[in-house]
């Protein structure tokens, strides 16, 4: 049902049409349309946002990709000295830098994400069910620069200590905890596309008499395909996105990694630690900008996916 | 009755084995939070006293306390709160109640999506290039709050659209049937009947914004700032950007316990406005009446 339209008056109402008696135009009713269109306004400002966000990162880019910008060394060199006199911005190193990050964190995090939603959405029951999810929450909770302080001075001396290595900072350090900070997400995302799974499968395919594990296995993990890969694509996005963690707890040394000890930068890092010592307007300024560009474009195709992803369940 | 068959027993090891596997992934899992916060509550607990709490910080931030810092957050998160709730309710509202399914609605839905999944340093960005420069609100609380809030907007819209469709479409019904506009209906029975959930999505919005440092970096954060804001055209320090700088940028050695203990007050903040607001959900959960 949807609610009374008060403007439906009469085409050309007469003293006695009734239908006049449904034209309420009074103070609620311009009340009601003035409300309307705030709502409007608040409705639409997340894509005004977004665009904005697009508009002004671009805006202080602009002048550096069409001016300055050697595509070629952006995408190819790992020299990236915006302060040396002759800078060169090879964003390489830092591209393989977030990717090495973020990959090494999905190894681990993707399968361990996905089992404790099948725990938590298939298994678990009651009280604990509810307390494993207020514990992730709070995994989510954790704000990202208490991770970056967690990586420097409670991992860092541990994975010295373990690996009998000189620094404790790097691709294991930052891997780990973009893992454990990109699971959130993961579980929560992925327990939803597990209980969007009619029970009406389930009960089917317990009928015929298979055990739990064998209708996760053969109904709800089938059925609940895309949302689980939509879960690992966000997770992907978190990740790659991560700024203050991975500043903390990479290294932040431009380096192409060999093993998982060894030192690197992430684009989102480079922008943090950097952008406070450039001149507003100059040529390193702009390729910050640049890089934000990258970042932005990159996470706004892997949500766009992830959307397009989860959509496709739904018009089955 | 049925006698179990060899197979029978094979699923049903199966079946035990699977839920062992993926019990102890979930352990795996939250067992580092539960390291962590132990931690840091050991490390940092000697540090925290009504000094540390109420004092600025002495000595190039080798001793004192966090009171700036601590002053700065709240007047972050205020001003952050004070723009995107409405803003954020709105937005709610709108999808809730107004939004047919079409293709602006979905635009929408995916811009939500993309504000959260838009990384932090991309929000300090825009909130560098619009606020700080285009806007001409120069490195302040405002610029810096308004960056937060924009980041944090889809907390708001998600959690209060949750909590508009958890109310149940009759009694909308019920008031649009005595003649009340659609807004009447929101105000008099929509909102009343959601505001407890809606104010769940707000303390969870503090939580968040309490503990975000890249956005606020560049567009109002300092590391020192001897004297308390008093407008919000100043610069301030904050809690989450203390803890970098003592951290990775001091040019002094600062105490280890000194760090720990700002992270410790860091996290109780966040987690305990997560807290309240997971605690207010299941008393709300209980209190339901339909």
């Amino acid at each position: 049902m949807t609610p009374p339209d008060h403007t439906a008056t009469a085409p050309t109402p007469t003293a006695m049409d009734p239908r006049r008696a449904m034209d309420r135009r009074d103070l609620a009713w311009y009340v009601d349309r003035a409300a309307q269109a705030l709502v409007f306004v608040g409705g639409i400002s997340a894509i005004i946002f977004i665009l904005g966000i697009f508009v002004f990162v671009t805006k202080e880019g602009f002048d550096f990709v069409f001016g300055s910008l050697d595509v070629g060394e952006f995408f190819t060199s790992i020299a990236w000295r915006p302060t040396s006199n002759n800078p060169t911005y090879g964003a390489l190193a830092l591209m393989v830098g977030t990717a090495s990050v973020t990959g090494f964190a999905m190894l681990f995090s993707v399968p361990l994400s996905l089992g404790a939603a099948l725990y938590i959405a298939e298994f678990a029951t009651g009280k604990t069910r509810e307390a494993l999810k207020i514990l992730v929450e709070m995994l989510a909770a954790i704000p990202s620069v208490v991770w970056g302080f967690v990586g420097m001075s409670i991992m860092n001396p541990l994975i010295i200590e373990t690996f009998d290595v000189p620094l404790g900072l790097g691709v294991l350090n930052a891997g780990l905890i973009l893992g454990l900070m990109a699971a959130p997400i993961m579980t929560t995302i992925a327990e939803d596309a597990l209980k969007a799974v009619p029970d009406t499968y389930r009960e089917a395919a317990e009928a015929l008499g298979a055990t739990r594990w064998e209708v996760i296995r053969k109904v709800v993990i089938p059925a609940s395909r895309n949302g689980l890969l939509a879960a690992v694509l966000l997770g992907v996005g978190r990740g790659f996105g991560e700024t203050m963690a991975v500043l903390m707890a990479s290294g932040h040394a431009i380096n192409i990694p060999t093993s998982p000890f060894d030192s690197v930068r992430a684009l989102t890092a480079t922008i943090a630690s950097e952008l406070g010592d450039t001149v507003t307007g100059g040529n390193h300024w702009g390729a910050l900008f640049t890089l934000g560009i990258l970042l932005f474009v990159v996470t706004f195709v892997i949500n766009l996916t992830a959307d397009i992803v989860v959509r496709g369940i739904r018009k089955k | 009755m049925f006698a179990a068959t060899p197979l029978n027993r094979r699923s049903d090891r199966n079946q035990s084995v699977a839920k062992a596997v993926f019990g102890l992934m979930t352990v795996v899992l939250v067992i580092p939070v539960l390291l962590i916060i132990g931690t840091l509550v050991v490390k940092g607990a000697p540090a925290i006293s009504w000094e540390f709490l109420f004092t600025a910080p002495r000595n190039n931030m080798t001793a004192g306390g966090i009171f700036p810092a601590l002053v700065g957050t709240i007047w972050l998160v205020v001003v952050a709160l004070l723009a995107s709730v409405p803003v954020g309710v709105a937005a709610a509202l709108y999808l809730s109640e107004y939004a047919p399914d079409n293709l602006l609605t979905r635009a929408i839905n995916l811009a939500i999506v993309n504000l959260a999944g838009v990384p932090s340093i991309v929000h300090a960005l825009f909130g560098f290039g619009a606020f700080v420069l285009f806007f001409n609100m120069g490195q302040s609380i405002l610029a810096a709050s308004l960056t937060l809030a924009v980041m944090t907007l889809p907390v708001v819209i998600v959690a209060t659209r949750e909590s508009l469709q958890a109310v149940p479409h009759a009694f909308r019904e019920a008031c649009w049937n005595m003649g009340a506009t659609r807004w009447q209906t929101i105000r008099k029975v929509v909102l009343p009947n959601s505001i407890s959930g809606i104010l769940t999505g707000v303390i969870l919005e503090v939580s968040r914004t309490s503990g975000e440092t890249a956005p606020i970096m560049f567009t109002g954060a300092t590391a020192f700032l001897a004297f308390l804001p008093e407008s919000v055209f100043d610069q301030t320090m904050a809690m989450s950007y203390h803890l970098y700088y003592i951290a990775t940028q001091a040019t002094a050695d600062v105490p280890e316990e000194l760090t720990y203990g700002v992270a410790l007050v860091l996290i109780a903040i966040v987690l305990m406005m997560n807290a309240v607001s997971i605690a207010f959900r299941v008393y709300l959960r209980g209190l339901k009446k339909w």
